[in-house]
């Protein structure tokens, strides 16, 4: 065998040197490396778009280049900023948000997590359900939410229920998907140590669909403030939302930027809190 | 076989209806197990191995036939004997322990109480100071000690254990049949074991019962003579060898069966 096999090996490795020339003949190509700037050069980098961003805005609408009008500039919205904060409804208007939204947000995704982890215990009831679930997937909220406004008044629990119905969907459908991701042989170890359903329930099918619970939070959080917002602009007496779309309505520009940043930054508060929030479960549940 | 049997299966018949008709996958199957002793089941994929032992563990309700144990009839009944199953199903957000005592727990021992039973026997069998470690963090031999415990930690006097070795290495297989024997020996339980490899029936095993297809039943029941403790060795000797041939003699005549109706 050894011996057949020499001429075709020496055969072989004769054509890999050939192509091996044929390689070398050609540009030899590098694989690309990127090299990692430091991250204060990268912070620096940041701040410096920052600055030139709004510095080119003031001087564009000082030059009469854009319409400061329309678009405003970035002094006059400092100092709205100023008198919104000092003066004007800036903590009654983040307060009503912020309520609507953090209300919204607990209460759609823990009954959409009770209601997904619900269809574990009849396969009957589940089948029953899924079509309505899917209807009420599909369908799109927000266009109810004029609905909303009419039959839950003009205060903070018709924004809840709008921000509720946006979340309870999400939540119950994910839940739902950990509830079929779970391992038949799970719950016949349990039931071979003679378990209840109950005990089935508590001590396998919770700690289960926790993390899939958990991964839903993030985007809940920001469905909350998305319906609370949209119920703010069809008809309400304070709130963020309610001042943007009242400013651009009576044509100050500034005041709806100003809403704007400050609807930003609490945006983005509430979802670093939710998103620290689910670390720490995530390691609490060792997923 | 003068004791009276811990363990019988009398009769056990299974079949499903299937689009293509009745599918029988178990047929009057009777054998008896007898106190602390040590019994496996051979057969090619599809004898029924699993389905006898979802009926004795009362997961599933057989056709016709009965489950007795201790001379009561357990037909259908669960929590009555300790089943391991194939993959080791540890809880990956419980630690070791408290993976462990689950059977325990959900017998309604309290936690304190059941973690200090399951401490001593953490420690004297292999998996001293992982007790609190969570199941992602070990090795495949050490999930499998933590589900064999969790089995014998249930209380209960018959366990079957399907499969429990099949997807360890030859090492750490072999490692974890000493370990296996000297725990059956320590605590004197009735095992029915599972499994595809001979050898390894053989083994561990004081009789083997070997299975056929088509429909699954009992073709014949081995006595292995061998003395205990038996050494790695004696896997060599004449009368293992002979044990071997002729279970593979009846395993080798069964599958043809399967080629014939496929």
């Amino acid at each position: 065998m050894a011996i057949q096999d020499a001429p075709r090996s020496t055969q072989l490795s004769g054509m890999a040197m050939a192509q091996a020339k044929r390689v070398a003949g050609k540009s030899a190509r590098r694989l690309p490396v990127q090299k990692d700037w430091p991250s204060v050069a990268i912070i620096a980098t940041q701040v410096l778009i920052l600055v030139g961003a709004i510095g080119g805005w003031e001087l564009a609408a000082r030059a009469g280049w854009l319409d400061a009008f329309f678009w405003s500039q970035p002094s006059a919205i400092w100092k709205t900023l100023i008198v919104y904060f000092t003066e004007g409804d800036a903590w009654t208007d983040i307060g009503f948000t912020f309520r609507s939204t953090i209300l919204g947000f607990i209460i759609g995704t823990t009954a959409g997590s009770l209601l997904g982890l619900s269809f574990w215990w009849s396969r009957n009831y589940a089948a029953v359900m899924q079509p309505y679930i899917i209807c009420f997937e599909s369908m799109p909220k927000l266009a109810l939410a004029p609905l909303v406004i009419l039959v839950f008044g003009l205060g903070v629990t018709s924004k809840v229920v709008i921000a509720v119905a946006l979340t309870i969907v999400v939540s119950t459908l994910t839940t739902y998907a950990g509830v079929k991701a779970l391992d038949p042989d799970g719950e016949k170890l349990f039931y071979s140590l003679g378990a209840s359903r109950w005990q089935v329930f508590r001590k396998l099918v919770v700690p289960f669909c926790v993390p899939w619970i958990i991964s839903v939070l993030r985007v809940n959080i920001g469905l909350a403030l998305t319906g609370a917002i949209v119920g703010e602009f069809i008809s309400s007496q304070h709130g963020l939302g309610r001042t943007i779309f009242y400013a651009g309505s009576t044509y100050e520009i500034a005041l709806v930027w100003v809403a704007v940043f400050v609807l930003s930054t609490l945006a983005v508060i509430m979802y670093a809190v939710v998103s620290w929030l689910e670390n720490v479960l995530r390691k609490g549940t060792r997923q | 076989m003068a004791l009276p049997a811990k363990l019988r299966i009398d009769g056990v018949s299974m079949s499903f209806a299937t689009p293509g008709g009745m599918f029988r996958a178990l047929d009057d199957v009777t054998l008896s197990v007898a106190p602390g002793q040590f019994v496996s089941l051979i057969g090619p994929s599809g004898c029924g191995k699993s389905t006898i032992f979802n009926i004795v563990a009362g997961l599933q309700e057989p056709s016709r036939g009965r489950v007795m144990i201790d001379g009561v009839d357990a037909t259908g009944t669960i929590g009555r004997v300790g089943y391991m199953l194939q993959k080791d199903l540890l809880l990956p957000w419980r630690t070791l322990i408290d993976n462990i005592i689950l059977g325990m727990e959900i017998q309604g021992v309290s936690l304190r109480d059941a973690r200090a039973k399951a401490l001593p026997l953490l420690r004297r069998y292999g998996l001293d100071g992982f007790e609190h470690a969570y199941p992602n963090t070990l090795s495949g031999g050490m999930r499998q000690r933590a589900a064999l415990l969790r089995t014998l930690l249930f209380d209960t006097d018959v366990i079957l254990l399907d499969e429990p070795f099949g997807a360890l290495d030859a090492q750490t297989k072999a490692d974890m049949q000493e370990w296996l024997m000297a725990l059956w020996s320590d605590f004197q339980k009735t095992v029915v074991f599972v499994t595809h490899d001979v050898e390894e029936a053989i083994f561990l095993s004081d009789e083997i019962h070997v299975m056929g297809t088509r429909p699954g039943r009992l073709l014949e029941s081995i006595p292995i003579p061998l003395l205990r403790p038996r050494e790695r060795s004696v896997t060599l000797s004449p009368e293992f060898v002979a044990i071997k041939k002729r279970c593979l003699k009846l395993l080798t005549a069964a599958a043809p069966k399967l080629e014939e109706a496929a």
